[in-house]
């Protein structure tokens, strides 16, 4: 099977993040694969090792971003490619979705694609839908388990999240994959896997190299990225002698201040 | 009638989101400041009752598509018949809930109509005749102001943050029966799992959690025939999760947990709150156990009262928590679960 898995390089989710004039920091946090797009990467390697084939992963962002395709390669995957040039800057996913498929379909002949579900930087969530869009291909979203997959038949059934409920799903190929948690247990890098990533030389594609002529204008503006309003709250700490005591206080405070 | 605002009333087998009547509410305001109506779009098999439902909450007309083939939900069907309605009703702006469902939606429909799209809009202002939409963005550490230089503005709402309109009942509205030809996708739909059984985390109005606490309980003896420690370490928070769900029983809450609870194996990847799960945003959010890491606290912040029992008083969910307990869950839970029941005359 021929696999292309998309991902993304984020701050780590533990970064305290702020903005000063326009200009969003993490402070001394380190840069890494986005963690949903970790399970999107093992599911690829799952899929490469029980039909045989290979794995690219491919991300849009700065030379910087080679750092999580590297973490891509460690893991498992074959080839990485970096979509980097300066008409992808300021990009909304509008572009970023045109961007991503024209890659896919440069690179030819891809069975699946694999996305997180979103990145945890832009939260969006809405990348993958618009890249299978743009390709034509249905999208599984939100797919919490590969019931089968059959690429003699060219069909893959999934289990997908909806709501409280959960939808079983069958398609054709090629087709693009969005994945939760649930779905698998990424695994560590290992050794070999790091040095062999270390080494490894990661092709730069520019808009010319995905037969990009002209790349739209963002659609999408952002006058004003702030932080949140600071909550303001004094914690009533409740005390009593006995468990029971500090149960009947807070169920009789939480009635008082009309909570319940 | 032209209507400039759009609605996609979002439902999962005929059962409305919630959601889907607080877009309309804000379609309402939005109409009135542009000028024009509020169209709601229903689409699926047999859901006329939804129709009458978002006339009663403020939709001037409903387009309807009653089809055997919208039966299910798929996403590429759906999306074409969306993006058909909204270029022929010339929306300025499509609304929709937050949900499962509707992200890949929006999406696809902002493909279709080369536009823009926000998801997960938390306030909206028209200005100039312009919508600003602001977002979360890194799970809610920072928020954006988001506007789109093309038609239609392509937003889904996030559940809860904006007023549900009072449905009201008689209302009279237009609804039109709208025939679109659904084209044949390769997806279908083989069958439906088991729902999870209780309250939905997005929305509900309560939400009771338990956090990797749940499972240090003492004085509770794991049965002998589970030998194995991890093994022990689960029964012993699925033990702990039984006083959890009993206090969201009595409160009709939801239950939620954090990652550590999650990645644990304690309890299911459905209930997590945080960034990497469900952020959420309800009236009431009790935090059992649950020392309050940033990634736990970015999806749970915005909650109106918060309640922490914890035995480290130094626990970072005490400073987001209006009142606080400093105990063991295991002391305090259950006899709070008593004094609620007996409060709300359960």
């Amino acid at each position: 099977m021929n696999i292309v898995v998309c991902v993304k390089q984020t701050p780590d989710t533990a970064a305290t993040v702020t903005v000063s004039d326009g200009e969003v920091s993490w402070g001394d946090a380190p840069l890494v694969l986005n963690p949903w797009d970790e399970y999107a990467v093992e599911q690829a390697l799952l899929s490469k090792e029980a039909h045989g084939g290979k794995v690219t992963a491919i991300s849009l962002g700065s030379e910087g971003a080679k750092d999580a395709l590297k973490q891509a390669l460690a893991m498992g995957c074959e080839e990485a490619i970096l979509i980097n040039d300066p008409a992808f800057e300021n990009a909304d996913s509008l572009v970023v979705s045109k961007a991503l498929a024209a890659a896919i379909t440069k690179l030819g002949e891809i069975d699946l694609a694999f996305f997180g579900r979103q990145a945890v930087d832009s939260d969006t969530g809405v990348t993958f839908a618009q890249v299978a869009r743009r390709l034509g291909w249905p999208a599984l979203s939100l797919v919490a388990k590969v019931e089968a997959l059959d690429p003699g038949a060219g069909t893959i059934a999934v289990e997908r999240m909806l709501g409280s409920a959960r939808q079983r799903l069958q398609t054709k190929l090629p087709a693009v994959v969005s994945v939760v948690k649930e779905i698998n247990e990424p695994r560590y890098p290992s050794f070999m896997g790091i040095r062999k990533a270390s080494k490894a030389e990661i092709p730069v594609w520019s808009k010319a190299d995905i037969d990009l002529a002209e790349v739209p204008e963002a659609a999408l503006r952002w006058p004003e990225i702030f932080a949140p309003p600071k909550i303001e709250t004094e914690c009533e700490f409740i005390e009593g002698e006995t468990a029971e005591e500090v149960a009947n206080k807070l169920a009789d405070r939480l009635v008082e201040e009309k909570v319940i | 009638m032209s209507s400039k605002v759009c609605v996609y009333v979002d439902h999962f087998q005929g059962r409305s989101s919630p959601a889907s009547w607080e877009a309309i509410g804000v379609a309402t305001k939005i109409g009135e400041t542009l000028g024009g109506g509020v169209a709601a779009i229903v689409l699926g098999e047999k859901v006329e009752e939804l129709a009458k439902h978002a006339i009663e909450h403020g939709a001037d007309e409903v387009l309807l598509v009653d089809d055997a083939s919208l039966k299910d939900y798929i996403p590429e069907t759906h999306a074409s018949v969306l993006s058909k309605l909204v270029t022929d009703a010339g929306a300025e702006v499509l609304l929709l809930p937050t949900t499962d469902r509707t992200r890949e939606l929006a999406g696809m429909v902002a493909v279709d109509l080369e536009t823009g799209v926000t998801p997960d809009v938390v306030d909206v202002e028209v200005k100039d005749g312009a919508l600003i939409a602001t977002r979360p963005i890194y799970a809610g550490k920072l928020m954006t102001k988001e506007t789109c230089t093309t038609k239609p503005h392509v937003l889904t709402l996030r559940g809860r943050a904006f007023p549900k309109p009072e449905p009201e009942t008689g209302r009279s509205g237009n609804v039109n029966k709208v025939d679109v030809k659904v084209e044949a996708v390769t997806t279908e739909v083989l069958g439906y799992g088991e729902s999870e059984a209780g309250v939905t985390l997005s929305d509900a109005a309560t939400i009771v959690s338990g956090g990797r606490g749940v499972s240090n309980n003492p004085k509770l003896e794991p049965p002998a025939e589970i030998t194995v420690e991890q093994e022990q370490e689960i029964w012993r928070a699925q033990q702990g999760f039984e006083l959890v769900r009993s206090l969201a029983g009595v409160l009709g809450a939801a239950v939620g947990a954090s990652r550590a609870a999650v990645d644990a194996g304690y309890i299911p990847y459905i209930n997590q709150v945080g960034q990497t799960g469900k952020v959420v945003s309800p009236d009431l959010y009790i935090a059992c156990g649950i020392s309050g890491a940033i990634q736990h606290l970015a999806g749970m912040r915005t909650s109106k009262n918060i309640v922490a029992i914890n035995k480290d008083s130094e626990a970072p969910i005490f400073k987001l928590a209006r009142f606080g307990v400093v105990g063991d869950l295991f002391d305090i839970v259950p006899p709070l679960t008593s004094a609620l029941k007996e409060r709300l005359g359960k």
